[in-house]
């Protein structure tokens, strides 16, 4: 059997990349991208604890919580970028420094 | 070494380097593409932790939904992003990178400490669930349970979440309606 640690491990590694891009990227739409990551990270620990629950399966119903929350979350943040690219003529969020009047 | 080690070492593999070339790369087209096999990734490790309904939804939601959303979105917003991308030209260690580089290394250095010193294959619950067989088998038929669990011990979340998606969808339409001039 795969021992729980090298899940952790993965979602480690994971997480940080996701940590990466968001700190680095230039672009609103890589910056989301790194958070889908970072948000996918999380799941993969919550999967891999929900092995051992097979009664109340807490574990693998919060994934699906946490899937369906990303998929919303995605939707606004792109109605948002698209209002911004509208808007500034630009997606990289260190441009966008001025208020819409 | 049985075959599912060597099948999760491959897919965490897969999914590590296609993460690694997402955040190394400069063409979004290819990081978006990219995006999808991490993806695609994480379900292989889903299935292998035994929670088969959460890879199909994995790949239902993600795949299907929000993957054509940001591919939208990256169409909708045009040439500007293009151009952007292509100033950009350093390699992936450059000056203006360190210090998110160094955030990264070090984050990941104290995760690993702290999970190498959790040792969660011996928490305390966890023998527990393995003393009551309360942990998955292979054999075992999942699907059922969730939707039994959902409909009774889960469902105010359930309901919870989906008046939210339902906020999240009108939030949406209206963000990105047309302005009317008046």
């Amino acid at each position: 059997m795969i021992s729980l640690t090298d899940f952790l491990i993965v979602s480690a590694v994971l997480f940080c990349i996701g940590l990466y891009i968001i700190v680095s990227k230039h672009n609103a739409i890589q910056i989301l991208i790194g958070i889908e990551l970072m948000l996918n990270a999380a799941i993969l620990n919550l999967v891999a604890f929900g092995k051992y629950d097979r009664f109340n399966n807490g574990g693998q119903m919060f994934a699906l919580f946490a899937i369906v929350l990303a998929a919303a979350t995605t939707a606004v943040a792109l109605a948002i970028i698209l209002n911004v690219y509208k808007q500034y003529k630009t997606i990289d969020p260190g441009k966008v420094d001025r208020l819409g009047d | 070494m049985n075959l599912m080690q060597v099948l999760f070492y491959f897919m965490a593999l897969v999914t590590l380097a296609s993460a690694i070339f997402v955040a190394a790369t400069k063409n979004l087209v290819r990081c978006i593409f990219m995006f999808f096999i991490t993806l695609f990734g994480l379900a292989g490790l889903y299935v292998l932790s035994l929670a088969d309904f959460v890879a199909i939804t994995q790949i239902v939601i993600y795949v299907g939904g929000i993957l054509v959303l940001i591919l939208f979105a990256f169409m909708l917003s045009g040439k500007e992003t293009l151009n952007i991308i292509a100033q950009q030209k350093k390699s992936f260690i450059s000056i203006k990178n360190i210090p998110a580089l160094l955030l990264a290394v070090l984050f990941l250095i104290v995760l690993i400490n702290m999970i190498i010193k959790v040792d969660a294959n011996h928490l305390g619950w966890i023998k527990k669930a393995i003393d009551f067989k309360n942990n998955i088998q292979p054999e075992t038929n999942m699907t059922e349970n969730i939707g039994v669990n959902l409909m009774t011990q889960y469902l105010l979340p359930f309901e919870a979440v989906s008046i939210l998606l339902m906020v999240a969808l009108v939030g949406a339409a209206h963000l990105s309606r047309k302005e009317r001039r008046v």
